[in-house]
């Protein structure tokens, strides 16, 4: 199957200049057009330019970075989900990690006023993501451990929507509570962004996602066997429990940290998976993985360039309804194949 | 080739199999009969070290079950059961390779012999036409042995199959069964498949192992028909099994 080989390749090549296309553009475009020319003389720093120099580097090459280990983070963990759940409806923020992580900003964004720390950027900032992150892998290691009891893979993911369910309760609970400031900034932090990951925390956020991700290549062999059920993936000589642990750990990594750092973004996680099997015509993890990568890349970068000619008319759209846009086509058409099948 | 020893099964709170021993060969079919819940999945699945023995052990090539790596023992005994599997744009090649997987990288890469092992279980099975179809679009039979070509990538010399033929129509359930007798005789398998259709395993299967609660008896073929069991653990009220004409017969 030579032809096949061919046409994967091409698809990868094409991805990658999309991606390189998409995060120029990502570049160029913000509250300002940056004339191309000069975005290519600061970055082979051929020009010598302060203002321009921290316009790129301070503010729309990190968009473009977050962008990026977001919407790969995103559906790696979305495929890795999809996979060992053997659900194609399955998704990281189905099992709780999005929900885990508002009940944690909730309650910080609830508590900070009462602390009299509000005043204090930078710990609020942190405050927001660092409790996001415990409370999205908080969700996941109890999702993780009662999958070590339970045996039908399916419980696990009705148990991880109804917890889902229950905390968004909470979640609503707490917001009725909450005072209007409080309010505000929970709700600044649910519609997700790109653009305000600080350097700071790209220093951090970047380096987990290259862990997660490199997780989830460890685990591509597990995910092809695993194709099969887990029955027939032992049989074949897989430690089912030890990949799971791989598996959920990769996912904690990826989705709760991208949904700390830029908020719950959404149908990235659960679309991208599929446009790469959809697109690459194959199963195999080999192949889909890093395709979904990419695919989650470009999507984000996509996502980011639309925003920011959306915002050029005024209008500053969160992030996330543009990836709900562009998702949710994806899921209906997975979900109608499905029903005829 | 494979060998119980006292081996006792249970299934939750109930013992099915208590205190059985037998043992397999190399090139022989053997057929596990039973009523319904007595225990042939959970035999099978034990012998997959798939569930749990509550006594005796299970030895493979001379080697306690329990003391295998799972990659080792893939590589002796292959499992395949009734699921159907149904995956988003597999195709039969890419399952079949998947069965390469005790004995590839870690990246589950498949070198140039693999692809040869592969090419000759799909064509044992007889699908070679079908080598990149998608698994989506195969019959039920071909679906079954897509999975018996994985089965055979596993390169085992034991192949367990779980009522590999409920889901076939007549003709397909002789092929699969005429399918599997070659994998014996030819490959030199030892091949253990539980069944409800007697008439089948009594016509081409080498031996019969039969779970008669909590009894596992294990004898050649035509020793079997003899022995009086099958008409003894097959008779109802309304029907009984006639050894001379080795058919079911409806009492009126």
């Amino acid at each position: 199957m030579q032809n096949r080989e061919l046409y994967t390749t091409i698809l990868f090549v094409a991805l990658v200049i999309g991606c390189v296309v998409f995060a120029f553009l990502d570049i160029i475009t913000g509250t300002t057009y940056l004339p191309i020319d000069d975005v290519f003389a600061v970055l082979c720093s051929t020009m010598d330019d302060a203002t321009l120099e921290t316009i790129i580097l301070k503010m729309r090459l990190p968009k473009v970075v977050v962008s990026m280990a977001a919407g790969m983070a995103l559906s790696a963990s979305g495929l890795q989900m999809q996979t060992l759940f053997r659900n194609p409806l399955a998704g990281p923020y189905v099992l709780g990690v999005n929900s885990g992580a508002s009940l944690g900003v909730a309650l910080f964004t609830l508590a900070t006023p009462m602390l009299g720390v509000a005043s204090m950027h930078w710990l609020v900032s942190f405050g927001i993501t660092g409790m996001a992150w415990i409370g999205s892998a908080l969700i996941l290691l109890l999702v993780m451990s009662l999958s070590r009891k339970i045996r039908n893979i399916n419980t696990i993911l009705i148990v991880g929507m109804m917890l889902s369910s229950a905390i968004s309760a909470v979640v609503g609970i707490l917001q009725y509570v909450g005072s209007e400031e409080a309010l505000k900034s929970f709700v600044v932090w649910t519609m997700g962004s790109v653009s305000t990951v600080t350097i700071e925390q790209i220093k951090i956020l970047v380096p987990v996602v290259i862990v997660g991700l490199v997780l989830a290549i460890v685990v591509i062999k597990p995910l092809n066997m695993l194709l099969l059920g887990e029955g027939y993936a032992r049989t074949m000589g897989l430690n089912v429990k030890h990949s799971r642990t791989i598996i959920f750990l990769s996912t904690t990594l990826l989705a709760g940290t991208v949904t700390a750092f830029c908020g719950p973004i959404g149908f990235i996680g659960l679309a991208m998976p599929h446009i790469a099997r959809i697109t690459f015509r194959t199963a195999d993890h080999r192949v889909l993985m890093p395709a979904s990568m990419l695919w989650g890349a470009l999507s984000m970068l996509i996502c980011t360039f639309v925003c920011d000619i959306v915002a050029r008319s005024g209008v500053m759209l969160p992030v996330n309804t543009i990836t709900s846009l562009l998702g949710i086509p994806v899921i209906i058409y997975v979900v109608l194949r499905n029903s005829n099948r | 080739m494979i060998e119980l020893q006292n081996i006792t099964l249970a299934f939750e709170s109930r013992t099915l199999i208590k205190e059985a021993s037998a043992h397999f060969t190399k090139g022989s079919m053997v057929a596990l009969l039973g009523r319904n819940g007595t225990g042939k999945s959970t035999l099978l699945r034990a012998m997959a070290s798939l569930g749990a023995v509550q006594g005796g052990d299970i030895l493979v090539d001379g080697e306690n079950l329990n003391d295998l790596s799972a990659r080792d023992l893939a590589r002796k005994v292959a499992f395949v059961n009734t699921e159907r599997v149904n995956v988003e744009a597999l195709t039969v090649h890419d399952l079949v390779a998947i069965g390469r997987s005790p004995y590839t990288d870690w990246m589950g890469r498949v070198t140039e012999a693999d692809e040869e092992i592969i090419a000759r279980s799909v064509s044992i099975v007889g699908i070679d036409h079908l080598m990149y179809r998608s698994v989506e679009t195969l019959s039920d039979g071909e679906a079954q042995r897509v999975m018996i070509a994985r089965a055979l990538a596993q390169q085992t010399d034991v192949i367990l199959l779980d009522e590999p033929t409920s889901f076939l129509d007549l003709p397909n359930r002789y092929e699969l069964c005429l399918l599997l007798q070659r994998l014996a005789h030819e490959e030199g398998k030892c091949v253990i498949f539980s069944t409800h259709e007697l008439d089948i395993a009594l016509s081409l299967a080498d031996s019969i192992a039969l779970v008669d609660t909590p009894h596992l008896v294990h004898r050649a073929t035509k020793d079997m028909i003899v022995s009086g069991d099958i008409e003894r653990l097959f008779d109802s009220e309304h029907i009984s099994f006639d050894a001379e004409t080795q058919s079911i017969r409806l009492h009126r």
